[in-house]
């Protein structure tokens, strides 16, 4: 049995990490409500560029001249994976479980004898996937310098993806990422976002007839570019949102977690003085019996 | 009837400004300005540097946007924007740095003639600004 000095130690160590997790619920709290705004707020953007993308790709006429970022290259032969995770860890499940969905898929482009490259966005994704597929990643981008998802910064990896896809470095492009249900659901999503699914997302089947102005292919080669930027911010702002709802429900549990184990162990200490002091009782009693 | 018609505009970060009793909107679109009264037909373009003036019955709101999309359909009118700003809110240093950025760009070897125009465009407006 561990000594009165020892658990008293245990006790206060345990409290102090205590203090630690608490007040980092706390911060991802306050983060998160800031996060999900913006998350919520950068909705109407992605969804009216999804409307008029619809629009224009049922408007054309002339599918086998299509712009390449929405029709393909007409083959399938490489992937490029983008994996968005976090740059700090502490947040439970949350980068493990993209990771997880990223790898089996992975799994299955290799095994279906296609070539695979991965760009990691985060640095924990990074650590993560290169021991197992480190020789295909080609590209990390981290944005540890700032603070909260910029648009900014999703327009370079837009930008740094369709430089790649001019080159036909790749065929298909999809991405990785958390999708913020509540704080306690992040589901991870995959999306292919070149070429792009319109047929996918044909809810609001009404398509209106429009005016273009210049004609729709221009509209679309200027569009779709823009629009692979706007997919990348929505995943990013989803998946901040999702890492702070994800760390605030870890850390809550972690404090939890240490008062049930503040809790026992006091149990513990309270036993071994009680114990101490019978014994002390017992040595002075049965000393005074002696004499 | 009344003569007024609903706007939007929304840039990725969040909806940046919106109005439900528009009289008339003018547009930098790609093709020239182009004026949107309402009952406008539906019509989807794309801006090029320039200002929007919005006119309402009590009051006229002007920005400047870098680029864009602009969709008009039953009399809602949006524009996706990724660069916008009020002009209330643009002082002349901001404007300065616009336009150092845009002679910058324009500078670079290697673009084409279509965004060389367009950062022409850009800094044509922003001169005319001062």
């Amino acid at each position: 049995m561990a000594s009165l000095d020892d658990l008293k130690k245990r006790i206060s160590s345990v409290k102090s990490t205590q203090k630690i997790t608490k007040a980092m619920k706390m911060v991802a709290a306050a983060k998160l409500k800031r996060a999900q705004e913006s998350a919520e707020k950068g909705r109407p953007y992605s969804q009216k560029m999804n409307n008029v993308i619809l629009n224009l790709s049922s408007g054309i006429s002339d599918k086998d001249n299509a712009p390449k970022l929405l029709s393909g290259t007409g083959k399938e032969q490489i992937h490029l994976c983008v994996v968005m995770t976090s740059d700090r860890g502490l947040c439970g499940g949350f980068n493990a479980n993209i990771i997880k969905k990223a790898k089996s898929y992975f799994l299955k482009i290799v095994s279906e004898g296609k070539e695979l490259k991965i760009i990691t966005v985060g640095s924990k994704g990074n650590d993560q996937l290169k021991r197992t597929f480190g020789d295909k990643i080609i590209e990390n981008i981290s944005f540890k310098n700032s603070k909260n998802a910029s648009y900014f910064d999703a327009e370079k990896v837009g930008k740094s993806i369709i430089e790649k896809f001019e080159k036909e470095e790749f065929d298909i492009c999809t991405i990785f990422y958390n999708q913020f249900k509540n704080v306690i659901t992040q589901i991870p999503q995959s999306q292919q976002i070149i070429p792009l699914n319109v047929e996918n997302d044909n809810q609001n089947n009404v398509v209106d007839s429009y005016e273009f102005e210049p004609d729709e292919d221009e509209i679309l080669s200027n569009l779709l570019p823009k629009n692979i930027s706007t997919q990348i911010f929505k995943a990013m702002l989803e998946n901040s949102a999702s890492e702070q709802g994800a760390r605030m429900s870890a850390m809550d549990n972690a404090t939890r977690n240490a008062g049930e184990m503040v809790d026992k162990l006091t149990i513990e200490y309270n036993r071994s003085r009680q114990a101490a002091i019978t014994k002390e009782l017992i040595e002075i009693i049965s000393g005074a019996e002696s004499l | 009837m009344s003569e007024e018609f609903k706007i939007e505009i929304v840039n990725p970060e969040k909806s940046f400004f919106s109005k439900d009793d528009v009289i008339e909107t003018v547009i930098p679109a790609f093709e020239g300005e182009m004026g949107i009264l309402k009952d406008h037909i539906s019509i989807i373009s794309f801006l090029k540097p320039g200002i929007i003036t919005i006119r309402s019955k009590s009051s006229e709101e002007k920005f400047y946007v870098e680029d864009g999309i602009v969709e008009f359909k039953n009399n809602n009118l949006s524009v996706l924007t990724s660069s916008i700003y009020n002009l209330k809110e643009l002082d002349k240093v901001m404007v300065q740095d616009l336009i150092k950025l845009a002679e910058e760009d324009a500078s670079k070897s290697g673009i084409s003639d279509q965004s060389k125009y367009l950062f022409d465009q850009k800094i044509e407006v922003l001169r005319n600004l001062n």
